[in-house]
């Protein structure tokens, strides 16, 4: 009984977990294998621009299919998956790739981490720089006007 | 002195970037066009009226038109309409319209009820010339000069404000509808 309500309970996970692998559009059917998994790799790497947070692979809305049908057109045409790319940028703007290639224009994009990687870095040597320099003092004689001094001299 | 300001500094700069994130976010809708300053697609489609005639980019080419993608399906491009026809009738600058994703009966039955504003329409059911545009949704409108450059784009219903404010400002003064 407890052992069919655990079941029960998990069974949602377990759909959700079959969730990256669920299709919202039918297959289609490229003629070779090699065709295929580049026309898959393609329409994962597009932009939906209706629906914007969605890939063109996972894209219910029609614009969406006739962009991979451009797409399938042109595999079969024999264009490079670097021309088939190029092809949809010059339309849409980078905005359709969902990765952004490394321009002028998206620079600061791909160098803000690693400099704030730096900043970071630099802030927290110098932070344990001083620190190291505080312990030392400890171990030299109190200063009198120091607070730890005083409450010696309160407690005493 | 300076330093205890750091914080602050720090506070202010990363407030200053999410706010002007936020004042962009519902521009989000609006991707810029890639296309602005470059030569329009060059397209030969069947006419809408007339499926034997078709409508080219080199028909186009000497006189400045406004490129306008539509369908009857799309609700926006209902409310844009009426600006349409206003256009028309100013005979200022002659509208071409694409008719995209949409039904020769639908879109036939529509005009002759609303009324046709456009010179010429091209006819694009399966969806392919407007993806040439970079169209992502209707209605966009394209302004494109004599020598078939696209100089601007105009996303979504067209108002009295854009066109007398976006549009007209970049038409030449002496411009009238050639060839109707």
């Amino acid at each position: 009984m407890r052992l069919t309500r655990l079941a029960l309970a998990l069974l949602p996970i377990a759909l959700l977990l079959g969730a990256p692998w669920a299709r919202a559009i039918a297959p289609t059917q490229m003629p070779t294998p090699a065709l295929e998994a580049r026309y898959e790799r393609l329409i994962h790497g597009f932009r939906c621009m209706q629906c914007q947070d969605e890939s063109l692979a996972n894209s219910p809305v029609s614009l969406a299919a006739d962009m991979r049908r451009q797409i399938r057109q042109m595999l079969l045409a024999g264009d490079t998956d670097r021309q088939i790319r190029k092809f949809f940028v010059s339309r849409y703007g980078y905005f359709i790739l969902f990765k952004p290639p490394f321009v002028w224009k998206t620079a600061w994009l791909w160098l803000t981490p690693g400099i704030l990687l730096l900043v970071g870095a630099v802030a927290a040597g110098v932070v344990i720089h001083r620190r190291t320099l505080l312990v030392q003092s400890d171990h030299e004689e109190p200063d009198p006007r120091d607070g730890l001094t005083r409450t010696q001299e309160r407690g005493r | 002195m300076i330093r205890r300001f750091i914080p602050l500094l720090v506070f202010v700069g990363v407030a200053a970037l999410l706010a002007m994130g936020i004042m962009q976010a519902p521009r989000k809708d609006l991707v810029p066009s890639p296309l602005i300053g470059k030569h329009a697609p060059n397209f030969s489609l069947p006419s809408l009226m007339h499926p034997h005639r078709m409508v080219s980019s080199t028909q186009l080419i000497g006189h400045w038109y406004l490129f306008n993608v539509w369908g009857t399906w799309c609700i926006s491009c209902r409310q844009e309409y009426p600006e349409l026809l206003a256009i028309a009738r100013t005979g200022i600058v002659p509208l071409i319209g694409l008719d995209w994703k949409d039904t020769r009966g639908e879109a036939l039955a529509f005009l002759s009820t609303k009324g046709d504003p456009y010179q010429r329409i091209a006819f694009d059911p399966g969806g392919l010339e407007a993806i040439h545009w970079g169209v992502y949704g209707a209605p966009e409108t394209f302004l494109v000069n004599p020598q078939g450059i696209i100089v601007y784009k105009y996303i979504g219903p067209i108002t009295p404000r854009a066109w007398t404010e976006d549009i007209l400002p970049r038409l030449p003064a002496d411009t009238t509808v050639a060839g109707s």
